[in-house]
């Protein structure tokens, strides 16, 4: 097993390495490909001054050298200048915007896995009955429902209308409801994937055999159909990644959070390039790092997958 | 045999033949225990139409169909018509100007959704929002299932290396965050559409090219997994060796052997796409990379909104219930296709 083992983290830390070069590559070459300099669209320059500006940030090179070099700079975790924040690196200003995102992230995650699981479970315990009823129609409400309509909706009834949450987000509390508005989809989507899974469990021999032992029922539920029924719940964990990095976007504008999310949305309306490059790739790592540990921590839950 | 006669030996404990009677045609009838033979996919068809919630939402997307083609062919207003003495009117709500003139006795079409903030009609705008919504995510499954079932049934269908290879630029594409790439791609195709001098390209909007193109070249990667694993498994199957000695080509077997064969998978993925590409549309037009001004979409309206947000809630309802509805009936829908499909549940 344990020499298996290694060698399936070993190929799928190769095909992770393999999928951020190639999400590095896509970026860097898609950016180089716009007609314009990045320097262009701002106004009163002369030529002199944009080959100047060009020569200081390094894009006066040839495209491939400019390519390594900028590969070789990432994996010192050196992502450039900002042209858009004039005298900040890209890195300084990732790490102050994931400051906020990763509490956000982070909180939105946990309250979308617990609560999603524990609701599944109910579900899926309660079958036909009201309480799955209920569970069921508000989920299939909520993943119909995009995340700007939640945020917007959130905003407006619990800060606009009762003012129970201080508007601004750096305020004590006021990180709540971002952070709400972030786990409500991938709560919905976990209960409904808990749900699915725990009636799949239930309907397993082992578990009427343990019932015919005459095991406690909570005994039932928590040590034999619960654990089991969690695997499918880890393989959402990278698209779960995904939704709350890219949903912090829309969430972090509504709310008005300085995180990386708002940070990406400024820097496109800045068009500062630099910065566009450094956070869709710091952002492709993360996401692409977290379905590496999901599908390893898949594998050693449920050791009956083959490994191949 | 000439004589059918069969006397009964009275000493005999056998039945007397005597007592028997012909069976009338309506008794042996019952004794037919085939039905009708049932094609596939009528029968996945009776199937979902018996499912209540399924119709349902057929119905509600063909309606919401209806009213994003047909209505604004005959409404009175346009989407981009401004008029500054109709500004920010509540539904049903007129403008002094328009007050005026009902009071001459001109008959004129209420505001149903009220104006925003420019004075424009909010209904109409709402409506083609709707329209561009409808039209993401037809468009996208239609590329979705083409390039997905050319590229699943050619990796399925020759197997050993070409699948191998085949398989493995899925796995890597699988694994690359998509939405960062549609938003960098939207972020560079809006600088290449602002230039651009191609008429159709400057009116779709940098967001819509960019989430074709990337329905292109990321999203089928699910429809050819399926594909390709339905075609393995009918690889094996006797009718395909049959189509092969008698010397069918490849291209005529897929076509007309296979992909016949894996419809219902197909229909379930294409229909589990459509409410995610509605999505990364409207996501997109909020964060300003969707279809360009002044083109209403569902997300840019619901952005526009954010402005007023206390006073004129309804600027935002509106379109977050158009959403709502369209994802919902597809989401339903979808899950209603997957039931009717599904081979288990045939009765």
């Amino acid at each position: 097993m344990n020499l298996k083992f290694a060698m399936y983290i070993c190929k799928r830390l190769g095909m992770a390495i393999l999928t951020i070069f190639l999400v590095i590559a896509i970026t860097f070459f898609t950016m180089h490909a716009i007609p314009a300099s990045p320097f262009s669209s701002e106004k009163a320059k002369s030529d002199k001054t944009i080959a100047a500006l060009e020569k200081k940030y390094g894009f006066d090179k040839p495209v491939p050298e400019q390519f390594v070099n900028y590969l070789w700079n990432i994996v010192h975790l050196d992502f450039g200048l900002s042209t858009g924040w004039v005298g900040n690196t890209v890195a300084e200003l990732i790490s102050g915007g994931f400051y906020y995102s990763a509490q956000i992230g982070f909180m939105a995650a946990l309250i979308a896995i617990v609560m999603g699981v524990v609701l599944g479970a109910i579900a899926a315990l309660k079958r036909g009955k009201w309480p799955d009823k209920v569970i069921q129609v508000v989920t299939t409400a909520l993943v119909s429902m995009p995340s700007f309509v939640m945020a917007t909706l959130i905003l407006l009834l619990f800060v606009l209308q009762f003012k129970w949450f201080p508007s601004r987000a750096t305020d004590p509390g006021g990180l709540i409801l971002p952070t709400i508005s972030l786990s409500l989809y991938p709560m919905a989507y976990i209960t409904r994937l808990e749900r699915s899974s725990m009636l799949d469990v239930l309907g397993q021999d082992y578990i009427r055999t343990a019932r015919a032992k005459g095991l406690a029922n909570s005994k039932v539920i928590f040590k034999h159909a619960l654990r089991n029924a969690l695997t499918p719940v880890i393989t959402y964990a990278g698209p779960m990644m995904a939704y709350i990095l890219t949903g912090s976007m829309v969430v972090e504008n509504i709310f008005s959070v300085p995180g990386l999310g708002r940070l990406f949305v400024n820097s496109m309306l800045r068009t500062d390039y630099m910065m566009i490059m450094g956070v869709t790739i710091f952002l492709g790592i993360m996401i692409i790092l977290m379905n590496f540990l999901s599908d390893i921590l898949y594998k050693i839950m449920d050791p009956r997958i083959d490994l191949t | 045999m000439q004589n059918n006669e069969v006397f009964k030996n009275p000493l005999s404990l056998q039945l007397d033949p005597k007592l028997f009677e012909p069976a009338t045609t309506q008794e042996k009838a019952q004794q037919v225990i085939m039905r009708d033979s049932v094609s596939f996919g009528r029968d996945a068809l009776r199937r979902l139409l018996k499912n209540k919630i399924a119709v349902i939402c057929m119905a509600v997307i063909l309606l919401i169909a209806l009213i994003a083609f047909l209505v604004p062919e005959f409404y009175p207003y346009s989407y981009t018509k401004q008029d500054v003495t109709a500004k920010n009117l509540l539904p049903f709500q007129y403008s002094q100007k328009e007050m005026a003139k009902i009071e001459k006795g001109e008959k004129l079409f209420p505001h149903i959704m009220g104006t925003d903030s420019l004075g424009r009609d909010y209904a109409i705008r709402v409506i083609y929002g709707t329209r561009i919504s409808l039209l993401v995510g037809i468009v996208a499954a239609v590329i979705v299932v083409v390039i997905g079932i050319i590229y699943g049934s050619i990796s399925g269908y020759f197997g050993g290396r070409v699948d191998m290879i085949m398989m493995r630029i899925v796995d890597i594409i699988y694994a690359l965050p998509d939405v960062l790439i549609v938003i960098l791609l939207s972020v560079v195709i809006k600088d290449v559409v602002s230039q651009s001098k191609n008429d159709l390209i400057v009116r779709l909007g940098a967001g819509m090219v960019s989430i074709f193109l990337v329905f292109g070249l990321l999203y089928w990667v699910s429809m050819a997994r399926q594909v390709r694993g339905q075609i393995l498994s009918i690889k094996e199957q006797e009718f395909v060796l049959y189509s092969q000695a008698i010397g069918a080509s490849p291209a005529r077997i897929i076509r007309k052997h296979m992909i016949p064969n894996c419809i219902s998978v197909i229909i379930i993925t294409a229909a589990m796409q459509i409410p995610s590409a509605i999505f990364t549309e409207s996501f997109l037009s909020f964060l300003g990379l969707g279809v360009s001004i002044p083109m209403p979409s569902l997300g840019s309206l619901a952005s526009e909104a954010r402005s007023g947000l206390v006073s004129f809630p309804h600027l935002l309802v509106f379109p977050a219930l158009s959403i709502f509805l369209i994802v919902l009936s597809f989401n339903l829908l979808g899950n209603g296709l997957r039931d009717a499909f599904d081979p288990k549940l045939r009765s």
